[in-house]
């Protein structure tokens, strides 16, 4: 102290312990670059799970799942982060589903996903507990949090990575993503900040089975959130029927230019509907508008990744293949046998549209009436 | 009402070259467009404009020739351009992108919205939209589907997002950054009255300089959390199309189905 100013010294660590007990608020910390690459003192790692209208994303499962693997490589601990309201069902699922630890941020201002509220929860977790490793599902919101929660970290952020994995020799995160359509696959290291922060898109890592008798610690986080500071609000939320959510499907049905119109999407709803899946559709039959956007598989609609794709009239532009190549078997039923789209088809059946898709439809109805 | 649109050059193609030495994007040898979901953001801040008054200034950062996608977001109607190019930044990764991107911003001064693309089709983050709101500590509005309304002078808008569910409605305060999705409009053709004020135009060129609050050491490569490892291939799809033959489309359907019963994919 001089006279009454504070002056900070060598023997200052830049913990941050005084900011809070400022009358005045005077203080603040620079977002160090020293601080962030102290990386020997950062452990653990954390998973955020996701959850819309308290029911958890299956995403969230899967990263830890992938979580789980992670920490058992690196010999710590999988910390899943739950943000809600009367979410304490989903923390405890959490655990089943491999956490050694939950921390449990419960309050009303957290019911329903907003930018500001959770990224500095998350924030201000991180900031205490220091994870060396972080994940979220690469979702709309996981997106929409990743990259506000890793710019006041100043910290790297690998979005939609279809990879990771441990490096043996010095532990980095090895985070394999896709760019340029698919064309190329990179793999990213955050070598000297914490944490590694990472995005995965849907479906890449296998769903665990969860554990309803694995143990775990809760940890409430006390929330002091003010509903009157957050200037964002969501006021509603129009949910779309049941054909519309590709990420989660497990089976989509598609269709292009060759189903002919807007009516041709009927019979690939019903066979969607008989299989339990999903309705997508290429850009032409979006922008002929066929289909809402919603809809769209490709470059500029959704990435998709599900067991089953069945491509109806599409040939398969590159855009196309970009949004789709990777799911486990693909079906092309193609009236043209030069259809590009053949090229990465498991099964192809070169018919019209029309007649092939209600007799799949008939014969699938048939045979999994008994199951 | 000051509209802000980020834009990205992006090559017309998806082949791409690596080079092998730095492991970065040879951009040089392919021509480049504006990035397609950018072109949604130029209408609608187009739409704002003509709908409120003011301006809208689109901001690239990337290598010299990027000036031509400035060029064509004032032919099809921005009114004034900011070009960020300069070695210091180059090699930036989303976090140092949106960093500069953000100073140029404020730089700017007074603005009520920024707009941005959903994501870049040859990164595909999506990052540096959210990355940018941060920085400027200002509301971020993803995925925007719909502008429903904003009230430059009471300082609201109100917009809906596309999610997986569905469609969130969400309000919010100015200025905020939106980044937009197909969905929102259909982008116009650049007119010959912007073509020629376009080729008219004098770009003004900003490096690291120019850019008072920015610290270089969040610029460019070095200032990059993230490093990139290696670049490859990725591997290709096994095996060739099984083709399902048969005599009646009935016939096709109960094999095809058969077979994907097996497969266990149903």
């Amino acid at each position: 102290m001089a006279g009454s100013v504070v002056a900070v010294n060598d023997n200052c660590t830049a913990c941050g312990a005084c900011i809070p007990e400022c009358p005045v608020e005077a203080l603040s910390l620079p977002e160090a670059k020293a601080a962030a690459t102290d990386v020997s003192s950062y452990s653990g790692v954390w998973v955020w799970v996701e959850q819309f209208q308290g029911r958890a994303a299956s995403i969230s499962w899967e990263m830890m799942g992938q979580g789980r693997i992670l920490a058992d490589r690196l010999g710590t601990t999988l910390t899943a982060c739950v943000l809600g309201e009367d979410v304490e069902g989903v923390a405890k699922e959490a655990i089943a589903f491999g956490a050694d630890r939950v921390f449990l941020a419960d309050h009303p201002t957290l019911c329903t996903y907003r930018t500001d509220p959770y990224s500095q929860i998350l924030v201000d977790l991180v900031r205490e507990h220091r994870p060396a490793i972080f994940l979220l599902g690469a979702s709309t919101r996981g997106r929409d949090l990743a990259g506000s929660v890793a710019t006041p970290l100043y910290t790297g952020l690998t979005a939609d990575c279809t990879g990771l994995e441990i490096d043996p020799e010095t532990g980095l995160l090895q985070q394999t993503r896709p760019a340029f359509g698919g064309n190329i696959m990179a793999t990213i290291l955050t070598p000297n900040h914490r944490p590694q922060m990472a995005t995965v898109r849907h479906r890449v890592f296998e769903m665990p089975a969860p554990d309803p008798s694995r143990q775990g610690q809760i940890v409430p986080v006390p929330v002091h959130l003010v509903e009157d500071e957050i200037v964002t609000k969501v006021i509603d939320f129009v949910i779309e029927e049941g054909d519309v959510n590709l990420a989660d499907a497990r089976v989509i049905v598609s269709g292009g230019r060759g189903v002919g119109g807007p009516e041709g999407f009927e019979p690939l709803r019903e066979l969607a509907q008989v299989l339990g899946g999903a309705v997508g559709a290429s850009r032409s039959a979006v922008d002929a508008g066929w289909i809402p956007y919603a809809h769209q598989v490709g470059q500029t609609g959704r990435t998709v990744r599900p067991d089953l794709y069945i491509a109806c009239g599409i040939s398969g532009a590159i855009q196309h293949r970009a949004g789709m190549s990777t799911s486990r078997v693909i079906v092309v039923v193609n009236k043209d046998p030069e259809a590009p789209i053949f090229e990465i088809a498991t099964y192809g059946i070169v018919g019209d549209v029309k007649d092939v898709v209600p007799a799949l439809t008939t014969q699938f109805r048939k045979k999994l009436a008994g199951q | 009402m000051h509209a802000v649109v980020c834009i990205k050059s992006v090559p017309d193609t998806t082949e791409v070259r690596i080079n092998p030495e730095t492991n970065t994007l040879m951009r040089s040898e392919v021509e480049s467009v504006i990035n397609p979901f950018d072109t949604y953001a130029i209408e609608e801040a187009i739409r704002l404009k003509e709908a409120h008054g003011g301006k809208v200034t689109v901001i690239t950062m990337g290598p010299p020739k990027a000036e031509k996608e400035l060029k064509e977001a004032v032919a099809m109607g921005c009114d004034e351009a900011v070009f960020l190019c300069a070695r210091e930044f180059a090699g930036a990764d989303t976090w140092c992108t949106a960093y500069t991107l953000a100073q140029a911003i404020r730089k700017l001064g007074d603005y009520d919205v920024v707009l941005c693309g959903r994501q870049a089709v040859d990164g595909d983050t999506g990052q540096v939209g959210p990355g940018i709101a941060n920085q400027l500590g200002i509301p971020q509005l993803t995925y925007v589907s719909k502008l429903r309304a904003m009230d430059p002078e009471a300082g609201t808008i109100e917009v809906e997002r596309l999610v997986e569910e569905g469609r969130e409605i969400v309000a919010s305060r100015l200025p905020a950054l939106l980044t937009v999705v197909k969905d929102i409009n259909q982008p116009r053709y650049p007119t010959f009255r912007g073509i020629r004020a376009a080729r008219r135009m004098e770009i003004p060129q900003w490096g690291a300089a120019d850019l008072p609050g920015a610290d270089a050491a969040f610029l460019g490569l070095d200032g990059s959390p993230t490093k990139v490892m290696k670049v490859f291939a990725p591997p290709k799809r096994e095996g060739k199309v099984e083709l399902i033959d048969g005599d009646s489309v009935d016939g096709m359907a109960d094999l095809l189905s058969d077979r994907l019963l097996q497969d266990k994919v149903i």
